[in-house]
């Protein structure tokens, strides 16, 4: 652990941050209030915060369907957040994106994304322009196990090695595509499949936010110092369903449960940095504290918040027209 | 008659026809689902909006194919397994996926028979869940039918409630070109009387559900239960209408547009898609073209505005064409005559 307790400290407040956010989400959604679909990263907390705390403020990421954990470990703002997944005139989108399309483009966030597969060669793209920057600056792309299957994702990938870009695919295997298992949607395994495109691939835990940050680490390192794209391979689950709702038919009864009590990613960065010495479980409840003050302040204002009219949904089509 | 959803009734057409005919065989994501899970369930979903229900079980996993996240794939699959003897029957979750698989669909399946000399037959039925209603945003809310109506080779399929997806499934799995078929996901819900027994419903066959002689109203999918409402309100007040299900939009039934446009002299087309280039643009200029001499008012489009589909409630239903809109629409014709 070279990390400084400053560091050690933001990076567990923003994985509870990301654990209240959508644990607290999951309370709310059955209400009503929250329309469409929500995509839950409870579980995944370690891999955003681990890879997003390598990160400058000058770098990009991008993320998938499942994008409040990367947006939140970005730095986009809560509150903002949650009154766009309310859908209200003043969240990050305007209301007009939703949980799906939550994105901060003054953070490097370029975005959320409803099509699988459709943020890994935008996120190339970016990487383009890091090189031409010049700054050392990196993109940053996030992957599910299903969405690894979609030629999109292998066409960025050799797309980047051949023009050796400044490009880390953070590739998220969580057990499932929707209602199916990882190991039945992908030939070959992801490792190798990564590697053949002639990029080092690093694994990790993707429980654990330590595994996580120095993979991250080194992937990072990897395309800042000119040497092209890496990836990062973090194993993890989802707690919840695919989206709000799923019955979740084809998994086993107690097996998010048996997560929960034996990998929790919230759970493991608590017990080595106590155990370390670093924090007092008491100083990590303080933390728990304010987040979970700042969840509920910003769920009561996102329900209060102001609803889009016509002039919202007729702007910012284009920019002149 | 049964009384069924139509998510049902598309289950039962897929039922029959796969029972009737062992080269119909169906493929996309999930449309079994459980395949790699740790339930052992190996029909964890069928299909996302359950359309596919049951298939895998009775028909095993040769006939009922799960695919990974490819819709290119996908699409090829159907296209490839088409040409080499197969039914196929494939999904894409959303219509919006079309994005990503667009060249097997408008470079490969819609034009292989004819470059091919007229040898080739693409039997495929390519099913799509299309429209706004679960505020799920602009990349999963879209209804791209227009885009694909303007493909030569590919028809076109938009039914509005049970009996008609029912039997325009059945047709579209024995037609031996290539068939997009446009589910409108807030229909899936809505039960409707489907016929007992066995019936096929010919493309290129628009539905007269309404009859009058003041104005001809036009819509497809999703607005044709919402022209009823508002076609049923003006009634009480003697305005009186044909509403014109075209149930398909290639081909188009141009000629029960304008034989009704004969009568009434008034137009108002409705189309959940936006407005350029749309079905409303198209049947306003078979009308310009063809009916200019029995048009007593300009035609009225009732489409959604030129944006994507936006998130929000209040704003989804703003986007999406309202009953109300559309009486106010026949309302404008009405005085503009
Ligand atoms: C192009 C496209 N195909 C299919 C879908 C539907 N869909 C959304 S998420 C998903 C599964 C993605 O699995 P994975 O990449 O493992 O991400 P996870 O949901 O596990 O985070 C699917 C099939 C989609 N949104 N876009
Ligand atoms: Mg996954």
């Amino acid at each position: 652990m070279q990390q400084s307790p400053d560091q050690i400290r933001q990076a567990y407040r923003q994985m509870r941050l990301i654990r209240e956010f959508e644990e607290r989400l999951h309370v709310e959604n059955p209400k009503g209030e929250i329309a469409g679909f929500t995509h839950l990263y409870s579980g995944q907390e370690a891999i955003a915060v681990g890879v997003c705390e390598n990160l400058r403020d000058s770098d990009f990421i991008i993320s998938t369907h499942r994008g409040h954990g990367h947006c939140l470990a970005r730095g986009c703002d809560p509150k903002g957040m949650m009154h766009e997944i309310y859908g209200r005139a003043d969240g990050l989108g305007k209301g007009r994106g939703g949980s799906m399309h939550i994105a901060d483009l003054d953070k490097g966030m370029l975005g959320a994304n409803g099509i699988v597969g459709g943020g890994q060669p935008i996120a190339v793209g970016a990487a383009v322009a890091c090189k031409a920057r010049g700054d050392g600056s990196v993109s940053v792309s996030f992957t599910g196990d299903g969405a690894s299957n979609q030629g999109t994702v292998f066409e960025a990938m050799n797309m980047a090695v051949v023009l050796k870009l400044p490009k880390v695919f953070v590739l998220e295997n969580n057990g499932y595509s929707e209602h199916t298992g990882a190991s039945y949607g992908i030939g070959g395994d992801l490792k190798t499949r990564t590697e053949a495109f002639g990029m080092p691939v690093w694994e990790a835990d993707g429980f654990d936010y330590f595994s996580v940050y120095e993979a991250a680490g080194k992937a990072i390192e990897h395309a800042r110092a000119g040497n092209g794209p890496s990836a990062i391979l973090a194993t993890a689950t989802r707690y919840f369903g695919h989206f709000e709702g799923d019955p979740q038919n084809y998994r086993a009864k107690d097996e998010v449960k048996n997560f929960r009590e034996t990998k929790d990613a919230l759970m493991t960065i608590r017990d080595k940095v106590t155990g370390a010495g670093i924090f007092t479980a008491e100083e990590l409840d303080a933390i728990d504290d304010e987040v979970l003050k700042l969840i509920d302040a910003s769920v009561d204002s996102a329900r209060n918040g102001p609803t889009p009219g016509r002039d919202i949904m007729m702007s910012d089509v284009y920019i002149d027209y | 008659m049964a009384v069924l959803t139509m998510r049902d009734a598309l289950n039962q057409a897929l039922h029959e026809e796969m029972e009737r005919d062992p080269s119909v065989i169906v493929m996309g994501e999930d449309v079994a689902g459980g395949s790699g899970g740790t339930s052992g369930n190996i029909e964890a979903a069928g299909g996302i909006f359950g359309v596919t229900k049951g298939l895998k079980t009775k028909y095993g996993a040769d006939r009922v194919i799960d695919t990974p996240i490819s819709e290119s794939a996908i699409v090829g699959l159907a296209n490839g397994s088409a040409l080499a003897g197969m039914r196929p029957v494939a999904e894409l979750m959303f219509a919006d996926f079309v994005g990503v698989s667009l060249d097997q669909i408008f470079n490969q399946m819609a034009k292989f028979r004819y470059m091919f000399g007229g040898k080739a037959k693409t039997p495929v039925v390519l099913r799509m869940s299309m429209g706004a209603g679960m505020n799920a945003a602009a990349q999963h809310s879209q209804t791209i039918y227009p885009m694909l109506t303007a493909v030569p080779g590919l028809k076109v399929v938009v039914p509005s409630n049970p009996a008609d997806a029912k039997g325009l499934m059945k047709q579209a799995i024995r037609d031996d070109d290539p068939v997009v078929f446009f589910e409108h996901k807030a229909l899936y819900s809505k039960k409707g009387e489907v016929p007992d027994g066995e019936y096929l419903i010919p493309f290129g066959e628009a539905d007269l559900v309404r009859e009058g002689s003041d104005v001809t109203v036009v819509a497809l999918a999703r607005m044709v239960p919402f022209a009823m409402k508002a076609v049923d309100k003006l009634a009480e007040e003697g305005i009186t209408c044909d509403l014109i299900d075209l149930r398909t939009t290639s081909p188009l039934d141009e000629e029960t547009v304008l034989e009704s446009l004969s009568m009434t002299g008034r137009l108002v087309v409705v189309d959940e898609s936006n407005p350029m280039c749309s079905i409303a643009s198209e049947i306003a200029g078979i009308a310009a073209s063809k009916g200019f001499a029995s048009l007593r008012a300009p035609v009225e489009k009732v489409t959604a505005p030129h944006t994507p589909v936006p998130f929000a409630r209040e704003l989804e239903r703003m986007y999406v064409p309202s009953p109300g809109d559309i009486e106010a629409a026949i309302r404008r014709v009405m005085e503009g005559a």
